[in-house]
């Protein structure tokens, strides 16, 4: 009650409110709009990869081809993991550090806000330029979003559409990191430490190097196969003297610090949302930093697990095996770190929480099952099976997916000022975990049972678990068209909310009024208010 | 008063939406399921690869019932509505960070020394009785049958590939093996070390048949190699696909494996390279005898 004051707040009350009109968001220099216009656009490439997977499912209902063609079919499963990667996920990871990273830093905005600016109208164009490869005559990308060559060297006039979106996606990406890494190592106040920062920050500190790190490799492989394509060059071509498999450890060279991309700030978010609703402090913070950043050093040396087997000589397939399993040693740390601070808590079951809760079983399950792909002899069965399909769905869907849900309804009325229907959210909750549940836990089934990925048809053995998957993919994708409205319905009539939301949360953006102003810290908190924010 | 109410629509409602869902399951119950789990296979190298799965397996589920077991009582134990008070002070302890660190080091160590023995034995390619040259091409399998002077393409059977055109009106279902089913099986013998080199003419594909324990990419340029050792009592036909996403038809290249006894094996092979010799010499017998010769070894 007392912060009620600090929350009538209106912009006007500032000296440099918001442009009017168009303006404010195509000249957008603030973080909180920035970050809003990356959530939005999220959100839509969400629903716009979600399309596909129901085309996917659809097709995939009962055996026999009903709907699409077989090579259609491969461009949905193709552009479905391009847009939800890099138009859905990371996109959403960005626009919750440009909302929270300065907030919780004790800043007044990011460090660099035109070149946020362009991080953000970079994509619009990459995603046109993706999309519109679905109107060309060859038809979109239908090589697999991995693009391995020979196979991606024929694509048609969509190819290198889709090399120039990715090396927009790419630029974009490492713009919007290196802000993020000048605003966390120059903008925090004075008191807020390295080792007392939000656990968000830290997350998102350790991603965005990963970004800086990854996104050139990636960049120079695909302009590789632009050349193979174009130029005449032969670096993927076995007949040219190049090497096709040379491709495969680049790309996933990029492509393993990729998944950790999308997965630490996922991990950053549960370290916000657990300790809030067990009304106690996270237990192990130093160990969740180092295991962050041992996560983040493994990735880099893990890379050829997801090519076992194209034969490598023995010593590199033991090699790769054990640092991937060493993985599960730093991800366990978190998921205990994360269990023992709800241990001798006081548990409350709001949304953020149903979510997080529901990361924690399904994330762990994805993480068993990562494990078990780590058994190079299984995974000669596993690989390019349903079980790797099922295997990297819990990780991103209820892991990366949810823990985005969770932040978002989390924050939503410190961003409104107001608080979404709780009812509706626990709804969405439970749709959303029983239905993840039916589409992608029978893929396991199918995986073992010998059902190959990426086939538009299967015969008639695999029909029963499809049918049940397909069953859940519909129920999921429906019971996503509560969230845009939840939010909608939230910023337009949603009862007021305090500074303080969550009556456990602590952090420094809820020493802020509800909405915040328009720039966040103007004058750094105070030494009280840092106390009461960030130490513990 | 209200709280009841509420439990009773919340009941109802749970009950509205699980029935039909039984109802659905029941109705599907008679049919096949397959397997839930990755089947043991036939050969030497399967069986070894099947238990180390289930072992993997049953670890992260004793893993899985600790922690989860941990979770679900911290959720039911530790409620603010049924007074649960938080105990600020437990932050950290060095003594139980330790323990669940080393813990999972010890299963990984313990992990890792079944997992290189059952490595080295599927690198071992020494004492092959046979070498069968597999090659992949957008969409078939080529098979040679290495110093033999054999070797045939093998495609998708063409019931199977009317059925599965878009809008064909064929129920799958009414088709014996669809999708798994080949004009040309490949034919192998029982209790014979058979090393299989793959490659691939255009772009890459992978040669799996699940019940051989193992796949691997063939690649244009390159050539792996597996190797594959069939139970002597184990005779039958095995189906697998290609399984690396390979173009339009990805999913319409199926492998089949007649495993037969060595003494009818040979008598195949004898056949075969009878056909061959055959072909070789009046070029235009060929297509009547490449077509009466499935038929043949079917039966």
């Amino acid at each position: 009650m007392a912060h009620e004051h600090t929350a009538d707040h209106t912009h006007d009350d500032h000296d440099h409110g918001p442009a009017h009109g168009w303006r404010r968001w195509v000249y957008a220099t603030n973080h909180k709009d920035i970050g809003t216009m990356y959530l939005i656009f999220a959100c839509v490439m969400f629903f716009v990869g979600g399309l596909m997977a129901m085309v996917i499912r659809a097709e995939l209902f009962k055996p026999g081809l009903q709907l699409v063609d077989p090579q259609f079919f491969n461009s949905m499963t193709t552009m479905h993991a391009l847009i939800m990667i890099f138009g859905a996920v990371m996109p959403a990871w960005t626009g919750l550090a440009n909302w929270m990273i300065p907030m919780q830093v004790g800043a007044p905005d990011m460090a660099l806000p035109r070149l946020n600016n362009f991080s953000f109208w970079i994509l619009p164009f990459a995603f046109t330029l993706l999309l519109g490869t679905l109107f060309v005559p060859s038809g979109a990308p239908a090589g697999g979003w991995t693009l391995y060559p020979p196979l991606s060297l024929q694509g048609g006039d969509s190819f290198p559409m889709a090399i120039f979106a990715i090396h927009l996606m790419g630029a974009s990406s490492i713009l919007g990191s290196i802000n993020v890494v000048v605003t966390i190592m120059n903008m925090r106040a004075p008191g807020v430490g390295l080792l007392n920062m939000p656990l968000f920050c830290w997350s998102w500190l350790i991603t965005a190097y990963l970004l800086i790190a990854t996104m050139p490799v990636l960049a120079g492989a695909v302009t590789m196969l632009l050349t193979d394509h174009f130029f005449g060059t032969s670096f993927f071509s076995a007949s040219g003297g190049g090497d096709p498999v040379m491709f495969q450890h680049i790309f996933w060279f990029f492509g393993h610090p990729e998944v950790y991309i999308l997965i630490l700030p996922a991990f950053g978010i549960m370290s916000e949302i657990i300790p809030t609703f067990s009304r106690k402090p996270l237990f192990g913070y130093d160990a969740m930093v180092y295991a962050t950043a041992a996560i983040a050093f493994l990735s880099f040396i893990v890379w050829a697990h997801h090519m076992f087997t194209v034969g490598m000589p023995l010593a590199g397939q033991l090699f790769f095996t054990l640092s991937t399993m060493m993985i599960s040693i730093p991800t366990g740390v978190k998921v205990f770190n994360w269990t023992a601070t709800m241990w001798k808590g006081s548990l409350t079951f709001e949304t953020p929480m149903l979510f997080a809760l529901s990361f924690l079983f399904l994330f762990s399950i994805g993480g068993f099952s990562g494990l078990m792909l780590a058994v190079v002899p299984a995974d000669f069965q596993y690989h390019d099976t349903y079980f790797v399909v099922a295997h990297f769905h819990y990780v991103l869907v209820p892991g990366a997916i949810f823990a985005i849900m969770a932040g978002v309804y989390y924050w939503l009325p410190k961003w409104t000022g107001r608080m979404y229907d709780e009812k509706l959210g626990k709804l969405h909750f439970w749709l959303s975990t029983i239905f993840v549940n039916v589409l992608f836990f029978p893929q396991h089934f199918l995986g073992l049972a010998g059902m190959p990925r990426r086939i538009p048809d299967y015969s008639t053995q695999f029909a029963d678990w499809n049918m049940v998957s397909s069953i859940g993919a519909f129920g999921f994708g429906l019971s996503q068209l509560l969230f845009p409205y939840i939010i909608w319905k939230c910023v337009k009539a949603g009862e007021k909310s305090g500074a303080r939301s969550w009556e456990g949360a602590h952090g420094l953006e809820w020493e802020l009024s509800s909405p915040p102003p328009y720039h966040s810290w103007t004058e750094p908190p105070s030494r009280e208010v840092i106390a009461k924010g960030v130490e513990h | 008063m209200s709280f009841h109410m509420k439990n009773r629509h919340a009941r109802r409602a749970l009950q509205a939406a699980v029935v039909p869902l039984f109802a659905l399951l029941a109705s599907v119950a008679h049919a096949d399921w397959g397997g839930l789990n990755m089947p043991e296979g036939v050969t030497i190298l399967s069986k070894k690869i099947y238990s180390l799965h289930m072992l993997i397996l049953w670890i992260c589920v004793a893993i899985a019932v600790v922690v989860f077991g941990v979770m679900i009582y911290s959720i039911v134990k530790f409620r603010k509505s049924q007074g649960a008070q938080a105990d600020k002070t437990l932050v950290h302890s060095t003594k139980v960070e330790i323990v669940w660190t080393v813990i999972p080091i010890a299963i990984l160590v313990f992990m890792a020394v079944p997992i290189a023995k059952t490595l080295i034995e599927i690198e071992d390619m020494g004492n092959v009785d046979l070498n069968i040259k597999v090659t992949g091409y957008q969409w078939k399998w080529e098979y040679e049958y290495l110093g033999q002077n054999v070797s045939f393409f093998s495609t998708l059977k063409r019931d199977s590939d009317a059925a599965r055109q878009l809008g064909s009106g064929i129920d799958p279902k009414s088709v014996e093996h669809y999708l798994l089913d080949v004009d040309n099986h490949l034919v192998v013998p029982a209790g014979q070390k058979i090393r299989f080199l793959l490659t691939a003419q255009d772009v890459i594909h992978a040669w799996w048949v699940p019940a051989f324990g193992m796949k691997k990419d063939a690649i244009p340029g390159y050539v792996n190699e597996i190797w594959v050792q069939v139970d002597a009592d184990k005779l039958g036909t095995y189906r697998g696909q290609c399984a690396e996403l390979c173009g339009r038809d990805h999913g319409f290249m199926p492998i089949v494996v007649d495993v037969v006894s060595p003494a009818d094996f040979d008598k195949w092979l004898r056949e075969k390279q009878a056909e061959k010799k055959l072909a070789d010499v009046a070029p235009n017998a060929t297509a009547v005898t490449a077509s009466a010769a499935p038929a043949a070894i079917q039966q």
